[in-house]
């Protein structure tokens, strides 16, 4: 019967810095963890006592991958204390701007994090050698995407202009009509994509799991929506500690999230499960030659999810640059503080899944309580299940292959650890 | 023969190597210019053999200073990178209040599990040769750093306030239009970006050498604002250097 003892020392190509412990005897598997090592950096208290115009700013520093996320998921959750609607144009702009991020961050780990594994080589560097034009074509989605954020929030990594109410710099019309000539050229690079990544051999693994996203009736929810789960339970954002519902666990390291199960999945693949008839006609076609199906519950399908979401946000992107050169981009003024503080829950679905912000604003506009729950935060919990389900099938196989298989698991989920790990819901026992 | 470099980070969100990857974009041709043999987040190999170390993030407990000790043991060249390793930055904030209740907030009756100290940047730990400030780092910044680097030259950061950038961009200046903006007493460097963005500069470049505090208030005063205004603000990036030099906080 097979033995492995195995502990991968900060797993490379994730962002943080996470730990894998499996250790098994004669076939039996005693030890099976994630463990997340990364320094904590206390951003909830940070934001105590703050001007509340402040939060978002503050809170992008969170996650260089997804500062855009955090951005908008924090002024979605400081207009909601306020009791603040943001326009239809500001909708528009954000929405435009989340796309951008979205194809950056998908980009990245897709091309960059993930593809290497199955090149059989150890990062992207020798790859723009042997693989120029896959390197090139992924440099070119990332420059657009980046392009798209500038023109909208000053920069992606951290946006500048976006803010309680509205933008503090508008985009010019010639700015959104070059964006959308270089979006449409994108679908080039998209049929490409797809056309790489279906030739992918994923590896084969399943595990029933109940799979989480926002939702709303008409579109693919990635700002604001519906907590939405595939075993048929659904509620509004703020009542969201009833799905995250933190919980220590005593043979864990880190405090996990579960709903109606043991754990659950946030993330492109549960988006798709979710959404799926809300993706656009060539993001539907792309997960069908993907060899998506909702309900997909293979892990390492997150990243072919990922690719069926960067088709999806490019046609959107290409949607709101004609609704917005057709209505025009005007100054709008935005809302003054008027002295009633008040709570709010923001959630928006960043790159890795459902993301939380709620805070408490009082009355002198200072904040007086945050709480963030993080995607990655949501998931720890489910990678350690899909481990414990999947290193019996392949103990076999020998210690250096199960190491592997693991890192590859680890990195489907795309995590973001030093996100994960300034907030409540990650606490070691 | 390429220099071997290697990227390292501690507290921080990592968007500064996110950015040096994206420089990527524009000069893939860096890859020729250096080798790089160790960068966690993009590359699985792990070369120890570096002579230029860039380290991202600012110090935050204990145990991370034998870490920084040992690569600043094995690089000739140590490179901050970024407004967390050069500051504090962001991560210092909580230096502003009580550590035991700020621990206590976010991880309640567990906080002792999570070993932290008040955060400091790397020069706080061990000596930098260069830095390349700013949150995120610019990237035209990054690559002129590294040019100065292949050269043997000094980086060339500038140590002018950030208005004279923003003059150049002919905003208008953010006071006349009733906001805050640090950018007189602010290193520049990044093209004076919030404010052209419609947004005070907050500071992420670290204090001018030589602050004009006289002209600043004055600044202050003509537009009815009191120094508290200014310095809430400045403590977004700057908390560490504030408390660090309390005589001149006035």
């Amino acid at each position: 019967m097979a033995s492995v003892n195995i502990e991968v020392h900060h797993v490379t190509r994730v962002e943080g810095h996470g730990n894998v412990v499996v250790n098994a005897r004669n076939g039996v598997l005693e030890e099976c963890r994630l463990d997340i090592v990364e320094t904590p950096r206390f951003f909830e208290a940070m934001l105590l006592g703050r001007p509340y115009t402040e939060a978002s700013h503050i809170t992008s520093r969170i996650c260089g991958i997804c500062a855009v996320g955090h951005a908008t998921t924090s002024l979605r959750a400081t207009e909601n204390a306020l009791g603040i609607t943001p326009s239809e144009q500001t909708r528009l702009l954000r929405q435009l701007n989340f796309h951008g991020e979205m194809l950056d961050s998908h980009a990245l780990h897709t091309y960059m994090l993930v593809a290497p594994d199955f090149f059989g080589v150890g990062s992207v560097i020798p790859l723009a050698r042997s693989a120029p034009d896959a390197v090139t074509r992924a440099l070119r989605v990332k420059k657009l995407a980046g392009d798209l954020c500038a023109a909208i929030c000053g920069r992606h990594t951290h946006p500048i202009a976006m803010t309680v109410g509205g933008f503090t710099h508008l985009p010019t019309i010639a700015e959104i009509k070059a964006l959308r000539d270089r979006l449409v050229d994108a679908r080039r690079d998209m049929d490409e994509t797809v056309a790489l990544f279906r030739r992918l051999p994923w590896p084969r693994f399943e595990r029933e799991t109940e799979y989480v996203a926002l939702a709303t009736p008409e579109q693919y929810a990635f700002i604001d929506g519906t907590i939405t789960s595939t075993d048929g339970a659904s509620c509004q954002v703020d009542e969201y500690r009833k799905v995250t519902n933190e919980r220590i666990m005593e043979h864990s390291s880190a405090k996990h999230c579960g709903h109606r199960r043991d754990s659950y999945m946030v993330g492109a693949l549960a988006r798709f499960n979710v959404n799926s008839r809300h993706l656009h006609p060539r993001a539907r076609a792309a997960a069908e030659e993907l060899g998506l199906r909702p309900i997909c519950t293979n892990p390492f399908m997150n990243t072919a999810a990922q690719v069926a979401e960067m088709v999806h946000c490019v046609e959107d992107a290409i949607r709101i640059c004609d609704e917005l050169v057709v209505r025009g981009i005007k100054p709008e003024s935005r809302p003054v503080f008027d002295g009633k503080g008040g709570g709010g829950v923001g959630s928006c679905e960043v790159p890795r899944g459902t993301l939380f912000h709620h805070y408490e604003i009082g009355e002198d506009g200072r904040i007086t309580s945050a709480n963030c729950i993080i995607p990655t935060g949501q998931n720890l919990a489910n990678i350690e299940a899909d481990m414990r389900a999947m290193v019996p099938q392949i103990l076999d196989q020998g210690e250096e292959k199960v190491k592997m298989m693991m890192e590859m698991l680890v990195r489907a989920y795309d995590p973001c650890i030093s996100c994960s790990t300034h907030f409540l819901d990650v606490r070691f026992v | 023969m390429r220099p071997k470099v290697a990227f390292f980070d501690f507290t921080s969100c990592e968007g500064c190597q996110l950015t040096v990857v994206d420089s990527l974009q524009t000069h893939l041709d860096l890859l020729d210019a250096v080798e790089i043999v160790q960068f966690r987040e993009a590359m699985s190999e792990k070369g120890d053999d570096y002579a230029v170390a860039f380290v991202e993030g600012s110090i935050t407990r204990e145990s991370d200073e034998a870490r920084l000790r040992q690569i600043r043991e094995q690089a000739s060249v140590l490179v901050a990178l970024g407004a967390c390793a050069h500051l504090g930055g962001v991560n210092a904030i909580k230096n502003l209040s009580e550590l035991d209740s700020v621990r206590r907030y976010v991880y309640g009756e567990k906080a002792e599990w999570f070993a932290t100290y008040a955060t400091r940047p790397l020069d706080a730990v061990v000596k930098v040769d260069a830095f390349i400030p700013g949150c995120p780092i610019d990237r035209r910044e990054l690559i002129e750093v590294v040019k100065a680097l292949l050269m043997g030259r000094k980086p060339p950061i500038p140590d002018y306030p950030l208005c004279v950038e923003c003059k150049l961009k002919e905003n208008v200046c953010l006071y006349d239009k009733g906001g805050v903006c640090n950018g007189p007493v602010t290193r520049a460097g990044c093209g004076a970006i919030c404010p052209t963005y419609g947004d005070g500069c907050e500071g992420c470049r670290g204090l001018v050498p030589t602050p004009n505090r006289d002209s600043m208030q004055n600044v202050l005063a003509e537009h009815k604002l009191t120094v508290d205004d200014v310095m809430a603000r400045m403590t977004m990036f700057n908390a560490y250097q504030l408390q660090a030099m309390p005589e001149q906080k006035k």
